[in-house]
């Protein structure tokens, strides 16, 4: 009985320590227990800094109890939180998860002096004319052609792609990377997708066949979660 | 009641008012009722181009500060009494009018007139917000060139914005024989490009300079290309469906006989 109603369990793995918090009790008596518990572990003088996973179970926890109980921890010297996990998040969280993870389709002709700049994946149906300017925080697909400027994975995402029916851009822009037409006039190419490369930094176009193969995840909703 | 055509184009100098003066005569020899407004208020040319200038006694701006009547501000051309032209003021500048005023001024005359066409002054400023506040439609005016196109595109989208029918596009100066070696852009790139209905394409052709400097709108020349051009843009203004001319020069005799006989060059 008593050993069943402990509220932290303590189990070590390769990476470090992992607490597991009862989530039927109150935040009070965790950060009581845990005090306790933590206090009584006294380590030697000269260990190495362990790294401790905390899961929550069905523990919803705001910001500052977080911060609080990452401060608990803290304080026992050779302790410090690598994570948090939870089952749990809240609506506007899952809100923006949505945002992030929805492919938004726009029927229209970007032409010259206007921007569209959205959440997730952008799917235009329609050109994106010389001086126009697409941006997404994922991947944009063009059905038209794309003449003027796209900017994939705006906050930061590498792994994002572009890809357009027809490609003769002005500037591409994956991340904070950026490419350039050439100065000479070009006949531009159909049916390719651009991608930031790892190795070179550099942002390629290849075939659209081939760039599938280098994201084979593009579409799946945990990478754009992770993402987001 | 009529119709009222904004013609406006973005960048300058592309021919906004020689096709405004063209139109309005080509409307005008079709037997419409068609009064020509020039909102380039500062910089008025239109008047220059129809061969009125002398005859100008008041403004736009008279009639928008109400000093006098609407109908006392229009001018009769001197070949047709179904074509008026309203000018521009030349001392005053583009803050002078509204587009609250220049809508009621196009509501007013769309009640005598079959068309009203608008003559816009080049830029996206307010000089481009008056005149297209009263428009039913727009003609945009491009050339075959990079600069003009860019910004006839920025127009579009402007134009998309406004509570009227989607633009359509006159191509301005088309020369055949460097579209031929490829050092211009060809009139399908372009409709391409904007995504637009072709109203038609007026071909380069001296005989417009000639026209517009001694006042005779060269669509009132019976045979010279862009006069067909722009009866025939008139024509589908009306509703006609007219084929776009062959901008092909004739080439001799071999060309004339392989024509009579179908084949194509």
């Amino acid at each position: 009985m008593i050993a069943s109603k402990q509220k932290i369990a303590i189990k070590g793995t390769r990476h470090g320590l992992t607490l597991q918090l009862d989530d039927q009790c109150s935040y009070k008596e965790i950060l009581g227990e845990l005090d306790e518990k933590l206090s009584s572990n006294n380590q030697a003088e000269d260990d190495q800094l362990i790294n401790v996973t905390i899961q929550l179970g069905n523990r919803y926890l705001t910001q500052e109890q977080k911060d609080a109980l990452k401060k608990v921890i803290r304080e026992k010297q050779h302790l410090v939180v690598d994570s948090i996990e939870s089952n749990l998040i809240t609506k506007e969280e899952a809100k923006e998860w949505k945002k992030h993870a929805e492919v938004k389709p726009f029927v229209k002709v970007v032409r010259s002096g206007q921007v569209i700049n959205i959440e997730g994946d952008l799917l235009l149906i329609g050109d994106v004319n010389p001086g126009g300017k697409v941006m997404a925080t994922g991947n944009i697909f063009i059905m038209g052609s794309l003449r003027g400027i796209a900017h994939a994975g705006v906050d930061g995402d590498e792994k994002a792609v572009i890809s357009a029916s027809f490609m003769k851009p002005s500037q591409l822009r994956i991340s904070d990377s950026i490419s350039q037409a050439p100065d000479y006039e070009t006949d531009g190419v159909y049916m390719e997708c651009a991608y930031l490369d790892e190795k070179v930094s550099k942002i390629l176009m290849e075939r659209l066949q081939d760039v599938i193969k280098k994201r084979p995840d593009l579409s799946s909703f945990e990478r754009r979660m992770l993402n987001g | 009641m009529g119709e009222a055509i904004v013609v406006t184009s973005g960048k300058g100098g592309v021919g906004k008012t020689t096709t405004t003066a063209n139109i309005g005569t080509a409307l005008a020899l079709l037997g419409n009722k068609v009064c020509l407004i020039d909102t380039d208020i500062g910089l008025r040319n239109l008047d220059v181009v129809m061969g009125l200038e002398n005859r100008i006694i008041f403004d736009l701006v008279d009639v928008v500060q109400n000093r006098i009547k609407l109908k006392q501000g229009l001018i009769p051309d001197k070949r047709f009494d179904c074509l008026q032209l309203l000018p521009a003021a030349q001392t005053s500048d583009k803050s002078e009018l509204s587009p609250k005023r220049m809508k009621e001024i196009v509501e007013e005359l769309k009640q005598d007139f079959d068309y009203i066409i608008i003559d816009c002054p080049a830029g996206i400023e307010q000089g481009f917000k008056n005149a297209v506040a009263g428009a039913d439609k727009a003609v945009v005016v491009t050339n075959p060139e990079k600069s003009s196109i860019r910004d006839a595109d920025r127009i579009i989208g402007l134009l998309e914005q406004e509570d009227m029918e989607p633009p359509k596009l006159i191509v301005n100066r088309m020369k055949n024989h460097m579209v031929k070696t490829g050092d211009m852009v060809d009139v399908d790139d372009i409709v391409n490009l904007l995504s637009i209905d072709l109203l038609g394409v007026v071909a380069d052709d001296e005989e417009v300079i000639k026209a517009s400097n001694i006042g005779e709108p060269v669509a009132l020349q019976p045979n010279s290309k862009a006069s067909l051009a722009y009866r025939n843009i008139a024509r589908r203004i009306l509703g006609e469906s007219v084929p776009l001319l062959s901008l092909e020069e004739e080439q001799g005799l071999l060309a004339k006989m392989k024509r009579f006989f179908g084949i194509r060059t």
